[in-house]
């Protein structure tokens, strides 16, 4: 990690306080020392369940939310606890993009507002050709068709690419998407990764994209994170990680995607039991010990630290080494080493030719 | 169902939810009806079901359930005799749904000791015996909605569903608001009731990967209509309609390298669909006839049936 990092995140930490009682409050570790960096023009998937405290993260980052304790650099430059009233430079740099276009776009404003808002608040000039371009960037064209319709009147596709288009429009260099795609049809959701891809190389933008599915994540990530329980298990480049995971929860959430295969039905999908329990209270020694099936009496005592356990790759488990083999059959079945792809396990029951 | 068509009343004038949709669903067998949001899937469930809304234009068609002309029936009769009876219904997110008052055992038993007018402690001893086989432990039949996690919630409403004994299962999207993991947990339990109870289930989702997880046949359904029916290998392996090869194209793998598509374009207003085949505008063989004349049904193969004009002419 280096100081050429657009965003780099140190031990930080959210703590929120719960109230249990009229006086007594207790603390929620929504994320709890995560270290992270995102370089320029590459996108970072935050991958998680909910309560994993991937969108806290995620908000952080953005200053949306006062850290508990650990440090922000944005561009080199330490922002974890500046005034507002000096950040109004990093809020041109930094931009969100939500998951529900349809909540996130003012209904009583037509495309050409939404957009150009940014621009008044920011005091920028030029505006109308600015829209424009913003909107050509994200493919609602002929502009003049989509510019004074109201957000009602269109789909949720568009309607995200134009939450997509009011980010772009003060330039930014960092955006942090939070499950930009998963309100929208499947036929369109890749149309808005690939604006979102191509909007990447064309003005070099960092992301960090937040989403629990994981198959998303893969086809638009550079690298991958896995949160459990405001830590992070896993993280290596998106393919390693999908292909070879190192943690057993990793694998235990590529084992529960199926990807369309007739063949799925005839067997049952491995899967990990139980549900994540609550941050307020999590479990002792590594969080994952209670649902994992390799568990020992070290997971209960000794939390596994984060650590490089292959050059880039990056596990806290105990036992990441010896596991590999296990893991694999986990996440993907058999593989079939001539063609690299998965197969279910025979189980008697074979498909119809 | 044959040629069961439901359109709803509104200001802009009918919308034509679902039109002339043919669907069958075999005994022991689970079907999944994909398709993307608006394109009719609830809709054709809730014909079943007979839940209409108010605003109800036309409702016209043949629904034959166990030899039964379910159109011909009487409100009153479909409740008695037909829903949760012999048809029920996982709906979607109706794990939120749950009466926050009511112990969740009592909210299981409900339609036994209402339409059967079963006791409670016969009405207990079977409740159990269904929170036992999805899972649940007995412990729960006492609890509240908001002591149990949402995979238990979820379960609860499978109990429920299933708690009259029913031929066919109706599941709209039954796992869109859990985590992946306990989403996985839910279709495995889906597996063994399909086993062990010889169900019918009719699977209704968005998510063409997560159906393949279950059924064995699928109908795809666009714009209120099915564009393409056939047994899972047949339409996720050789699919016969653009939609479905473009639907499949656009499903990101993890356990390949294939680049996933678009489609480009959107769904079609169904107040004022287009013309012919409702694809046409979308798909990228398009021809001359199809912006003319709707085709029908075609059969491309041993059971596999598409709505498209490639698979077939006016000669059928």
């Amino acid at each position: 990690m280096n100081m050429a990092d657009v965003m780099l995140i140190e031990d930080i930490r959210m703590h929120y306080q719960v109230r249990t009682g009229i006086f007594k409050t207790i603390p929620l570790r929504a994320v709890d020392g995560v270290t992270l960096a995102v370089p320029p023009g590459q996108t970072l998937g935050l991958v998680g369940e909910s309560g994993s405290g991937k969108t806290s993260l995620g908000k952080l980052t953005l200053r949306l939310m006062e850290p508990t304790a650990g440090h922000l650099y944005f561009k080199g430059k330490e922002i974890t606890h500046v005034p507002e009233g000096r950040l109004k430079w990093f809020r041109r740099e930094a931009q969100m993009i939500f998951q529900d276009p349809f909540a996130s776009l003012d209904p009583f404003m037509t495309v050409d507002q939404i957009v150009e808002e940014p621009l008044i608040i920011h005091r920028i000039q030029g505006r109308e050709s600015k829209v424009h371009r913003a909107l050509e960037a994200v493919r609602l064209t002929p502009v003049e068709e989509f510019i004074n319709k109201y957000p009602h009147m269109l789909s949720g596709g568009q309607r995200q690419r134009v939450a997509i288009a009011r980010t772009l429009i003060l330039n930014p260099s960092y955006i942090v998407a939070d499950e930009p795609v998963s309100m929208i049809d499947a036929s369109s959701r890749v149309s808005v990764l690939q604006i979102l891809s191509r909007l990447q190389k064309e003005y070099n933008l960092a992301f960090i994209y937040i989403t629990h599915d994981v198959a998303t994540a893969r086809y638009f990530s550079d690298r991958l994170a896995v949160m459990y329980l405001g830590k992070i298990v896993e993280m290596a480049a998106a393919d390693e990680l999908i292909s070879t995971p190192l943690h057993p929860y990793t694998a235990a959430l590529i084992a529960a995607v199926p990807d369309p295969d007739p063949t799925n039905r005839l067997t049952k999908r491995r899967v990990i039991p139980g549900e994540p329990p609550s941050p307020i209270n999590p479990p002792p020694g590594c969080r994952f010990h209670p649902r994992c099936p390799y568990a020992a009496k070290i997971c209960r005592d000794e939390e596994p630290p984060l650590r490089e356990v292959e050059p880039g790759r990056y596990a806290a488990c105990h036992f990441s080494e010896k596991l590999q083999d296990d893991l694999l059959t986990l996440a993907h079945g058999h593989v079939d080493a001539s063609s690299g792809r998965s197969a279910q396990p025979p189980t008697g029951a074979s498909p119809k030719p | 169902m044959s040629d069961v068509s439901l359109y709803y009343e509104t200001l802009r004038g009918p919308v034509q939810a679902v039109d002339s949709v043919n669907l069958e669903v075999p005994k022991g067998e689970a079907v999944g009806v994909v398709g993307e949001s608006g394109c009719g899937k609830t809709s054709t469930s809730i014909c079943i079901m007979r839940l209409l809304p108010d605003n109800i234009h036309t409702f016209t068609g043949r629904i034959l359930f166990d030899g039964r002309e379910l159109m011909d029936m009487t409100d009153s009769e479909i409740r008695s005799q037909i829903r949760w009876r012999e048809v029920s219904m996982v709906f979607q997110g109706a794990m939120n749904s749950l009466n926050p008052v009511i112990r969740v055992g009592e909210q299981i038993v409900e339609p036994l000791r209402v339409l059967d007018k079963v006791q409670k402690d016969e009405a207990r001893e079977r409740g159990v015996a269904r929170m036992r086989q999805t899972g649940l432990p007995a412990e729960a039949y006492r609890m509240y909605p908001h002591e149990l996690s949402g995979g238990m919630k979820q379960r609860v409403i499978i109990a429920m569903a299933l708690i009259m004994s029913p031929k066919l299962v109706i599941l709209d999207e039954p796992t869109s608001a859990l985590d992946v993991s306990v989403q996985a947990q839910i279709m495995n339990l889906l597996k063994d009731l399909k086993r062990e109870e010889d169900l019918s289930m009719l699977f209704i989702s968005h998510d063409i990967a997560l159906t393949s997880d279950l059924c064995d046949r699928f109908a795809v359904m666009y714009a209120g209509r099915v564009v393409e029916t056939g047994e899972a290998e047949q339409v996720l392996q050789d699919p016969q309609h653009p939609y479905t090869e473009k639907l499949l194209a656009s499903v990101p793998r993890l356990r390949s390298d294939v680049t996933p598509e678009f489609i480009p374009g959107a769904p079609p207003d169904l107040v004022n669909p287009p013309p012919g085949c409702r694809f046409h505008p979308r798909c990228p063989y398009v021809m001359d006839i199809c912006s003319k004349r709707e085709p029908e049904m075609f059969p491309t193969g041993d059971g596999q049936y598409a709505h498209c004009w490639l698979r077939g002419d006016e000669h059928g």
